[in-house]
């Protein structure tokens, strides 16, 4: 077996080399994270040298680290957050008492839940997004591509840290079985069906990355606050990643409107066919994608009520978003909080106990957060003059999962019938012919400093470097 | 420096890139960023620039600065408000804030070529050019003689180091109303101090090298900006005040400062779009090389520039002593590639800017065979002999031959010395 350099090629600051266990453990699970890499990374991307951040440490200059590296070469390290000795737990049952640096027995069949659900996602999103390399828009754009794959990698790293360090034997099967489901594979699939779709073009990739990514964002958060601190303060520096992702998201949308835009003011139209001629993605279609990508996407919280976010909140396992910049008591017994539901054709409110309610409660500060891209988005096409809105759809459209599932409801809030709803659809949702349409302007760009006729280039090259610096080489 | 006069540089996060993701905020150590449901906005009251929340950032929306008086600096409320940043009230590409600037006695003490007898064959200055490059656009010197000195007003002299130091240097803005004085990049003025000299005679004029671009130190209007260190030492370190640099720094806005020339016809800039300029100085040398820097700047901010390179060498103490150094790394990197060199920072070797140009000898080779780079040296005497010898020695390493390429320069007015 090859040894592997702890201190160099896994940066960390969790003492791996002093801890043989942990060492021993890490070096039976590495080759075969790097199989996985090797089977389930992008595509043709083995002999490519991509200009990538590294973490190379937790103080804010470890991030400045950019270079050229094979991606199988990258120094997926494990890092977390300085710790606070004096921390308390800040919510729940047991808040005020002293954070947890271990697992406690009775939480630990959770936290093992919520450790492998968070970290099924990291693979499972590199695997949704393996093919889309071949039709880059720009080497720009297939370096940010690159950059979320590996940092993806890092957060499963982050997470088989956690399962191996506290979960003993269970948590080095769990941690082999992260690299053994398949995204979209029908005997093994990944946990979280969001993360089974394909992920079939760009505007889809950046879909994902603004909504979908910002679902991974508010889980993140919620799990920073938690009382198991390890799991705090490994989660607050992957939010620093997510990040990255989710820039990539909301100014690559951005970047298709601005060019949507510009097309539309030098034909002087909106109709759909003549900016399909010149080769644009129309407004209304970016509409449907929203939709699309919005609804599956607040799908991810959770049921309205339930009962396991309950308890993961007064046991301290995750706290809401942003738990300690809130005033209230913290622990939430006896507060109300509202939920949709839909009674005699009509959706209603109604009041439930807000424990029960803390996934709809995250659902909706993360609605809050989705809309204000949206509507950075919407000045881009106001800036160009002209009068079109994308909006959001109202959170009972297109739902799966909790009480609203299964109703039919139109994006602006009407419960529709069955009818109306079969009509209306293929202007609510994209249909096979959008998704046709787009898959169509899917050729590869690669030439540095070109970019494909269907987007924008952005106003600032990475780490400010030239638009036609050589982000990726092909080698 | 008094309250009324402080310049600041503020730290502004650009609401058009940023994407609200909570980075900087998470990672200020100091409290200073905040933000509501429509922007993340920097407190100018406690940022206290360290630059933390940069590296992190996904998006560059948060390397944004602007000199601003302290007094009317953007307040949270007013940046909650915006849609995209405001217009920069007043564009000083690297002026804003400068440090100090003790380079020239660095420069003097170490810019000393290492092999004695090499030297002594070696006459550097004998390779500079008085032509300049044939798309200079065409200088107006002398419009103004020793006899008939115009008169110009102070609108800007900043203290831009503090106070008590031996090495106070000032960014002095002089406005020269309805008179005529066109001026290029690279060109100088004259300064006559006011007072007799220890004859009972008038003072002579000493010459600056104008800091700011042809369409002035703020765009659109008649002014020019120097750099002026005040001189307190000669060169071997004995007490002398400087006449001209000790009038000048003390100064007041709406004094009135008798001024000649234009001056100078050959160290001017290319003009045409795929010009190169690899500009190598220390300490106030850098004035030149900040009006060129600033002229191209606007440039490619009106779109009208592309592919020409723009490459610096700069050499100081140390950082903090370096003139510009902060306004300079907010430079964006495809629009100029810069080399600092740093002989004094604890714990690190002396480096010199011949040892950076050495490092990218094969990038300054390439330069070298393009007809279109422009070299340009401004600095104390002692540094020309070491660039030059740089130059030569890459020239020579990538097999272009010095004694072939240096008469072409001198020619072509591509090589150009300016020491002192």
């Amino acid at each position: 077996m090859t040894g592997i350099n702890y201190s160099e090629k896994i940066p960390n600051n969790v003492d791996l080399s002093g801890d043989r266990t942990l060492q021993r453990a890490l070096e039976q699970w590495q080759p075969n994270f790097i199989n996985w890499w090797d089977d389930m990374g992008p595509e043709g991307s083995t002999d490519m040298d991509v200009y990538l951040r590294t973490a190379v440490s937790v103080d804010p200059q470890g991030w400045a680290q950019f270079g050229h590296v094979k991606m199988r070469d990258y120094r997926w390290g494990i890092f977390m957050n300085p710790g606070d000795q004096e921390r308390k737990i800040h919510f729940g049952d047991h808040k005020g008492e002293s954070v947890w640096q271990d697992v406690p027995g009775e939480h630990r069949a959770n936290l093992r839940r919520i450790i492998v659900t968070q970290g099924d996602t990291e693979p499972a999103s590199v695997e949704q997004q393996r093919h889309l390399g071949l039709t880059a828009p720009s080497m720009y754009d297939l370096r940010n591509l690159f950059q979320i794959n590996v940092e993806e990698g890092r957060h499963l790293w982050a997470m088989v840290y956690l399962l191996h360090k506290h979960f003993g034997r269970d948590g080095r099967e769990e941690a082999e079985a992260l690299l053994e489901r398949r995204s979209g594979n029908d005997d093994n699939p990944r946990i979280l069906q969001a993360f089974n779709e394909q992920t079939p073009d760009w505007l889809s990739f950046f879909m994902f990355t603004y909504f979908t990514d910002r679902d991974g964002k508010y889980q993140l958060c919620a799990l920073a606050e938690s009382a198991f601190d390890p799991l705090a303060r490994t989660t607050k520096f992957m939010l620093t990643e997510e990040a990255h992702h989710m820039f990539v998201g909301e100014s690559g949308i951005s970047r298709v409107i601005q060019r949507t835009v510009e097309m539309m003011n030098q034909l002087k139209t909106d109709d759909v066919n003549k900016l399909r001629a010149a080769g644009v993605i129309d407004l209304p279609t970016i509409q449907r994608y929203i939709n699309f990508h919005f609804s599956v996407t607040i799908d991810l919280f959770g049921a309205d009520e339930s009962s396991n976010a309950a308890t993961f909140y007064s046991s301290g396992l995750k706290g809401r978003y942003e738990e300690g910049k809130r005033n209230d008591d913290h622990t939430l017994r006896g507060e109300h909080y509202k939920v949709l539901e839909v009674v005699n054709g009509q959706l209603q409110e109604k009041e439930v106990p807000m424990l029960n309610a803390l996934n709809e409660v995250l659902r909706d500060d993360y609605i809050n957060d989705s809309v204000g891209g949206v509507e950075r988005w919407n000045r881009v096409i106001t800036k160009a003059g002209i009068p079109f809105k994308l909006t959001v759809p109202h959170k009972a459209f297109h739902r799966n999962i909790g009480s609203l599932s299964g109703s039919k409801v139109s994006p602006d809030g009407r419960v529709v019938s069955e009818s109306e709803w079969s009509v209306k659809v293929d202007e609510w949702l994209p249909t096979s012919e959008d998704r046709a349409y787009v898959a169509s302007l899917m050729g590869r760009v690669v030439e540095p400093g070109k970019f494909a006729n269907w987007i924008a280039p952005p106003n600032m090259g990475i780490n400010r470097q030239a638009m036609d610096f050589d982000y990726v080489r092909f080698n | 420096m008094t309250a009324t006069t402080e310049l600041i540089q503020q730290h502004l996060i650009d609401p058009e890139i940023c994407i609200r993701c909570n980075t900087c905020e998470a990672t200020c150590p100091v409290g200073a960023i905040t933000h509501d449901s429509r922007n993340y906005v920097v407190n100018a009251d406690i940022c206290n620039l360290c630059m933390a929340c940069v590296p992190p950032c996904p998006t560059g929306s948060i390397d944004n600065w602007r000199s601003m008086p302290k007094a009317s600096a953007y307040s949270l409320e007013e940046q909650l408000g915006w849609d995209e940043l405001p217009e920069v009230l007043h564009e000083p590409v690297v002026a804003s804030a400068p440090q100090t600037a003790t380079a020239q006695q660095e420069a003097a003490a170490t810019f000393v070529a290492s092999d004695s007898q090499e030297a002594q064959a070696f006459t550097s200055s004998s390779y500079g050019s008085t032509l300049p490059p044939w798309s200079a656009a065409h200088p107006y010197v002398n419009l103004h003689g020793p006899k008939t000195p115009i008169t110009a007003k102070v609108v800007g002299n900043v203290q831009v180091n503090d106070a008590g130091t031996n090495n106070e240097t000032h960014h002095i803005v002089l406005d020269f109303g309805g008179v005529p004085f066109p001026v290029l990049e690279g060109q100088s003025i004259g300064v006559i101090p006011s007072g007799l000299d220890a004859q009972g005679k008038a003072h002579h004029a000493r010459q600056y090298s104008i800091a700011s671009p042809r369409n002035g130190e703020r765009a659109g209007y008649n002014n020019v900006s120097l750099t002026v260190k005040r001189v307190v030492e000669d060169h071997q370190g004995k007490a002398v005040k400087g006449v001209a640099s000790n009038f000048l720094c003390d100064l007041k806005i709406g004094d009135d400062v008798q001024v000649i020339g234009p001056f100078g016809s050959g160290f001017l800039m290319p003009n045409h779009p795929k010009s190169h300029i690899v500009m190598i100085c220390t300490g106030t040398g850098s004035a030149p090389m900040r009006a060129m820097t600033e002229w191209r700047r606007r440039l490619r901010q009106s779109g009208k520039f592309e592919g020409g390179k723009l490459l610096l060498f700069f050499g100081a103490r140390t950082q903090q002593e370096l003139p510009y150094f902060g306004p300079l790394q907010k430079l964006p990197k495809d629009f100029i590639d810069i080399h600092f060199a740093f002989s004094r920072t604890p714990g690190q070797p002396k480096r010199y800017v011949q040892d950076a140009m050495r490092e990218r000898s094969a990038d300054l080779a390439s330069l070298l065979k393009d007809g279109n780079t422009h070299f340009y040296v401004c600095g104390l005497k002692s540094m020309e002999e070491g660039v030059v010898m740089a130059l030569r020695d890459i020239a020579n390493d990538a097999g272009i031959g010095w004694e072939q390429i240096a008469p072409v320069l001198k020619r072509e007015g591509r090589l150009h010395l300016e020491t002192y």
